[in-house]
């Protein structure tokens, strides 16, 4: 079906482009949204300070090294919009499947340690402990990988020099999930 | 309907089911809102016959048992909130107004606008498909507290319980996509010259609503996460027994649930303002004021949700600093009320069938606002927790808010939607055969409340205190006059119907009003504009002295009387 792009969309009140204005209103809904999870886990962990115990059959290191994985994709993604901002569109589609191999890494390596838990019976049944885990990690997993879909749609569209603004709006939600998993990690994994 | 003839000859399809026009998006959700209603409407009745007269085979339902009682309860007031009032205010409103009263040609985002449609549609559809599993729907009220709702064996429900949390989470998701949408909308496509100054009060309304939905529903959504998990998984977050808490839902369900009161209330308040400014023909008192109360309302509504809970084994301190914050929500809705009488006073009032609709708006959620103080106080509350007259009260709300707001709206824009005029005269008949019914439904039900009739009873037979002939006889005359409000609605689906296709043809200005819908024909084209409009002024320059008219639209080139008054 024919879709023609409507006059509204191009205009810009505020002086921010609209793209740019929506991606940070979906920031802000999503913001409640793990912070909704999140404070519930935080009050319930400062009333039950067992859960530390639960809390160190995690694994830091993996971990850790997800976070390694996750900040470089953000570089990579600042590189790709950097790429895009001055029409480099090969450039910018490199670098964008540098930022999606990131996100993948970091999905593998979930994998392997959820099944790792899993394999010594830390399943979301164990505890309220262990099912907020699976939860948080799991919904921001979910994330990582609508992030990695998007992203790849956009690629094709920058490979052919189209839409190359949506590099910006998908690299800020890019951060956020990046964000997110700041949070999760010394919450989830660190904190005994 | 020549617009279709513009670009190239759309299927009814393309048209009418998979539109992104703006327009056709709101009818959509308008539309799907009304259907929606209707089934609540016949649940109420449903219910209210077994109150009023217990046991019998209710006329076109059958033999009421318990089970299915708690279900019709809880569905009728998820389908009102959630199905009705959100959906027919805020989405069909929104979509409709927001990019003609700003000069755009159509939302920001179309094809996203029409995806917050179909998540909303198949919402609609789970839940109507949750009636017809084994057991029937959920029954475990629209609040949902675990244990009840988390636990088949207490819910008895095992497939409509879950049913019923899906539904409710992809609706969320319809109207974060939706809400978006609108902000984005408004924030960045406004007609060259609008200022922030100079947007109609319902659409500044319309989008706050969105912005306190969008702030208040995330902890919703990842609880309802939660609560699937601990339905289908067998986790323990709001069980106690494996270390979670069930008070935790009710935390997470009010922190929306009250800012989810003004989500509602707003636009109505933004509609009734509209209505009231061009049907006095004076410029809306105060609009800043109006703003900056809303604003205020806003904020504070984060910080009262758990007055709904003063009986629920919260701390009493907490319970006190609760109260504290209830009363003082109140003062910057008084004050809402108290500009919009001034915009009234000393004013040359149209009763026209919307101003009917828009005035008894005030009327009612006055008293609905007023009984709300009551329980507001943690003390009182004590007594009055779960009790009709809490039922009372949030009707006295939702009612002004969901019904006559809608009907204030649909009366005031039907020549825009629809390009006739509604038959004046039904009109009337419809607004006192629907307000007189109303008030005979519900201030008996504050009578029953004060007199301790609890809530969540399917009949009071087993109940001597309860089942007297004075007590039982303002249950039957509640059911009557609720019988009498819903069928006076068929006089208004006639109106709509006969109007519509044989109803007078509609100007392009029938109301005189300032604003930029009334600019373009009656119905609008596909587009909107055939030229964009330049905004000049704020929206309500009505009865001003240096004019002959006694109106001056938003886009008439001209000096801005803001301006020159400084």
């Amino acid at each position: 079906m024919a879709f023609q792009v409507p006059v509204a969309t191009s205009r810009s009140s505020t002086g921010i482009p609209t793209s740019r204005l929506a991606v940070w209103w979906v920031l802000a809904s999503e913001i409640v949204i793990f912070g909704g999870l999140l404070m519930s886990y935080l009050l319930f962990r400062l009333l039950h300070t067992s859960w530390g115990y639960e809390a160190a059959h995690t694994n830091p290191y993996a971990g850790g090294f997800n976070t390694f994985v996750l900040l470089t994709s953000s570089l990579f993604v600042v590189l790709a919009h950097q790429a895009a901002e001055v029409g480099d569109t090969k450039r910018s589609f490199r670098y964008i499947w540098y930022t999606i191999a990131g996100g993948g890494v970091f999905m593998l390596v979930k994998a392997y340690e959820y099944t790792s838990e899993i394999m010594h019976g830390y399943t979301m049944l164990k505890s309220v402990f262990w099912s907020f885990y699976y939860t948080a990690t799991g919904l921001h997993g979910f994330h990582v990988l609508c992030g990695m879909v998007i992203m790849g749609i956009i690629a094709q569209d920058v490979k052919k020099g189209k839409n190359l603004h949506r590099v910006e709006a998908i690299g800020i939600y890019w951060h956020f999930v990046d964000v997110v998993w700041i949070f999760l990690f010394p919450l989830l994994y660190i904190a005994k | 309907m020549s617009e279709a003839h513009t670009h190239h000859e759309m299927s009814f399809w393309e048209k009418y089911v998979f539109s992104t026009d703006h327009k056709i998006i709101g009818f959509q959700y308008m539309f799907t809102g009304l259907f929606m209603a209707l089934i609540g409407g016949f649940f109420v009745y449903v219910f209210r016959m077994q109150l009023a007269f217990p046991g019998i085979d209710v006329p076109g339902f059958g033999h009421v048992s318990e089970l299915a009682y708690n279900s019709l309860v809880t569905n009728h007031g998820t389908i009102m909130i959630f199905w009705f009032a959100m959906p027919v205010l805020i989405a069909a409103f929104g979509n409709f107004l927001i990019p003609l009263m700003i000069g755009a040609d159509d939302m920001v985002f179309p094809r996203i606008n029409r995806l917050s449609y179909q998540i909303f549609l198949l919402s609609a559809l789970v839940l109507i498909a949750s009636f017809f599993v084994p057991n029937g729907g959920f029954g475990g009220s629209w609040t949902a507290y675990p244990p009840l709702s988390a636990e088949a064996q207490y819910n008895a429900t095992p497939l409509g319980a879950p049913m019923w949390v899906i539904a409710v989470g992809l609706e969320f998701v319809a109207f974060l996509l939706g809400g978006i949408n609108f902000i984005t909308t408004l924030m960045n496509a406004r007609a060259p010259g609008m200022k922030m100054y100079d947007i109609p009060i319902v659409l500044w309304m319309i989008v706050i609503a969105s912005i306190l939905f969008m702030c208040s529903v995330g902890p919703l959504l990842a609880g309802a996460i939660m609560l699937l998990f601990d339905q289908l998984i067998g986790t323990g977050f709001y069980n106690p027994a494996h270390g979670g808490d069930p008070l935790l839902w009710q935390h997470l369900f009010w922190f929306f649930g009250h800012p989810e009161v003004y989500v509602v209330l707003l636009p109505a308040m933004g509609i009734v303002a509209e209505i009231m400014a061009v049907f006095a023909r004076k410029k809306l008192f105060g609009y800043k004021t109006i703003l900056y109360s809303v604003f205020a309302t806003g904020i504070l509504s984060f910080v009262v949700w758990a007055h709904h809970q003063f009986i629920a084994g919260i701390d009493p301190r907490m319970a006190n600093l609760f109260t504290v914050t209830t009363l003082i929500i109140s003062v910057p809705i008084a004050e809402l009320c108290f500009v919009y009488i001034a915009t009234l006073y000393g004013a040359s009032i149209t009763f026209s069938t919307p101003m009917l609709w828009a005035l008894a708006f005030m009327a009612e959620f006055l008293i609905g606002g007023v009984t709300g103080i009551f329980l507001g106080a943690s003390g009182l509350d004590v007594y009055y927790h779960d009790t009709y007259f809490v039922v009372a009260h949030f009707h006295y709300t939702f009612v002004p808010i969901a019904i006559i707001g809608f009907y204030a709206g649909i009366t005031y824009w039907f020549p825009k939607m629809f390009g006739r005029m509604l038959n004046e005269y039904w009109g009337k008949v419809h607004f006192w055969g629907t307000i007189i019914p109303f008030n005979f439904i519900f201030i008996p039900l504050f009578i029953l409340g004060a007199a301790g009739q609890h809530r969540r009873i399917s009949g009071y037979v087993h109940f001597p205190d309860l089942y007297t002939q004075d007590l039982q006889n303002l249950r039957i005359i509640a059911t009557v006059s609720l019988i009498a409000m819903l069928a006076f609605q068929v006089v208004f689906i006639v109106n709509m119907v006969y109007s519509w296709f044989r109803g007078k043809k509609a100007e392009i200005n029938p109301w005189k009003a300032n604003t930029l819908e009334w600019t373009v024909p009656s119905p609008p084209p596909h587009g909107n504009f055939a030229e964009f409009p330049t905004v000049y002024r704020g929206p309500y320059e009505y009865s001003h002295p240096d004019r002959e008219v006694d109106y001056w639209p938003q886009n008439e080139p001209g000096p801005d009387p803001a301006k020159s008054r400084k």
